[in-house]
């Protein structure tokens, strides 16, 4: 009687478990499947090699090379920046400050917080900055406002990895005379797939956010050449489209979202190809 | 420890340890006999591996600890002011308990050290690194694999390579922490006759956690319990005739 209780017990919870799994999958499933349905007839090269015409959101000829171009610039420029803040930063928690101290807790902590606040404060703070610079809507108000969007997420998803590295190799460094830079220098190699990941998890969170870009990169039909120039980006060039009456208009906003769908999948397949190459000499 | 006639390169005076409040080593004193293989042994936190991490200052690493006392490596105190860290660590090999490799080829893993401490010439580098991996044994092992990564070796091979890659540097002691423990037998034993055969360049301290071991190996004895030295000895003294009662205690396995 017992067992047998122990036993349904056990199948309820596999049952559940099945149960979320396909859930998950098929939430990608119908995602894919409506933009790939909707997004798929209104693709064609013209989409990705021109930029929007003269009457392209009323439905006349074109495409979202603007959009692709300036996400694409918005985006590796704000990596960048990123990882430029971010590496030293993991590093210094991890490798210099003391387990446990006040200093390391209080950056985890920050960043923590930084982590959860919504895309939208971080455009109207971007914006609040360069009303306060005296800048416009630009290239660079864009790739600022999308750092400081990815900063959190890259540090936090790096950190966690260089948090459990095997503590044993920073001393096997240091016993044979290695200065703390030398050792972060190895630690790195180690530490290469975990970098890649969160550059790519960072990726994925800054080209697809609209809210960072809204009010700080503005929307152009010209692919930006300075930073001071306004660029568009693919979530604005979405939502314009579907926000026009011409449903031809709103079947490419699908045809952009596979465009953007595809970018990121091309890139988690680099990352990976990467992350692979990097992990040949990993312990 | 009664040895005449032999230079005492090591030696530590009025040493205490603290972790925090705790008092991890309580006032030892030692001296060390050069080119010879001394074991450290006693029971699970006695602070065996806390006083073989007092001689490269490991302990640097984590604040919580305080150190006070002399430790003379060479006539000098590695504790006083203005000592180079890195040159301490340099001249007093560490291989760990376990074998870490460094997250590179095994070529790599040998030639770190020789960079990291300025050797630029690739020809010394190749010749340096090829002789150490054939004194630990492992060239003929794994000939041909050189330039793959060091994490593919079994254990045994890593704690070679690791040995290898310590002494690539040209240490002038040799510190083991339970070097062996992660090992199987073979792989034990090819260690074992390294060290014996490393003694007659070397100066080795080993900590060991199986008193077979140090039956096997040691020349020199030092028996701690409590975070203090019980007795220290040459080993035919330490074992067919112990001084104190807790050795004898000891040895005949009533605690270990």
């Amino acid at each position: 009687m017992r067992l047998d209780l122990k036993k349904k017990e056990e199948r309820f919870f596999i049952v559940l478990m099945i149960i979320s799994a396909l859930l998950i999958m098929s939430f990608l499933g119908f995602i894919l499947g409506t933009i790939l349905y909707k997004g798929l007839p209104a693709l064609n090269l013209d989409m990705i090699t021109k930029l929007p015409g003269g009457g392209f959101y009323l439905g006349k000829e074109g495409g979202v090379l603007n959009a692709i171009a300036g996400s694409l610039m918005i985006t590796v420029g704000s990596v960048i920046i990123s990882a430029v803040f971010s590496v030293p930063l993991v590093m210094y928690i991890n490798f210099y400050l003391r387990k446990g101290s006040f200093f390391s807790n209080a950056i985890r902590f920050s960043f923590d917080i930084l982590f959860g606040v919504p895309s939208i404060v971080y455009g109207a703070f971007g914006f609040a900055l360069m009303v306060y610079l005296g800048l416009k809507a630009s290239l660079l108000g864009g790739i600022i406002s999308v750092s400081l969007l990815i900063m959190p997420v890259m540090m936090r998803s790096f950190d966690e990895v260089a948090k459990l590295l095997p503590h044993n190799l920073p001393e096997a460094l240091l016993s044979l005379g290695s200065t703390k830079y030398e050792m972060i220098k190895v630690l790195l190699r180690q530490l290469m797939p975990a970098l890649i990941t969160a550059v790519l998890l960072s990726v994925g969170r800054g080209i697809g956010d609209a809210a960072t870009v809204l009010f700080t990169s503005g929307y152009t039909d010209n692919i930006p050449t300075a930073l001071g120039q306004p660029a568009a980006t693919l979530p604005l060039s979405i939502f314009f489209q579907l926000g026009s009456p011409v449903e031809e208009v709103q079947n490419r906003a699908y045809a952009s979202a596979v465009i953007l769908t595809v970018i990121i999948l091309v890139l988690s397949f680099i990352s990976r190809y990467f992350s692979a190459k990097y992990s040949k000499n990993k312990i | 420890m009664e040895q005449t006639g032999q230079p005492h390169n090591v030696s530590i005076e009025n040493l205490d340890v603290f972790i925090e409040a705790n008092h991890i080593l309580k006032n030892i004193n030692l001296t060390i006999p050069e080119k010879s293989i001394t074991c450290i042994i006693g029971p699970s936190g006695c602070g065996k591996s806390t006083l073989l991490r007092t001689l490269n200052r490991m302990h640097d690493e984590t604040p919580e600890v305080r150190i006070s006392g002399k430790v003379t490596v060479d006539g000098q105190n590695i504790y006083a002011p203005r000592v180079d860290v890195i040159n301490v660590r340099k001249k007093m090999g560490l291989l760990a308990q376990r074998p870490c490799p460094l997250p590179m080829s095994v070529f790599d893993n040998v030639a770190y050290g020789l960079r990291i401490h300025g050797m630029r010439n690739r020809k010394d580098i190749n010749q340096r690194v090829v002789q150490y991996l054939q004194y630990v044994g492992l060239w003929d092992e794994i000939q041909g694999r050189v330039k793959s990564s060091a994490a593919r070796l079994s254990v045994g091979q890593q704690q070679r390579l690791c040995l290898a890659r310590g002494l690539a540097i040209e240490p002038e002691y040799i510190l083991g922490d339970e070097a062996t423990s992660s090992l199987d037998p073979i792989s034990t034993k090819k260690i074992e006759e390294l060290f014996l055969k490393l003694k007659e360049k070397y100066t080795i301290i080993l900590v060991t956690h199986t008193l077979r071991q140090a039956r096997r190996i040691a020349d020199y004895l030092i028996f701690m319990y409590m975070g203090e030295i019980v007795e220290a000895a040459p080993a035919e003294q330490f074992f067919n005739n112990p001084r104190c009662q807790l050795t004898v205690d000891y040895l005949s396995g009533s605690f270990s």
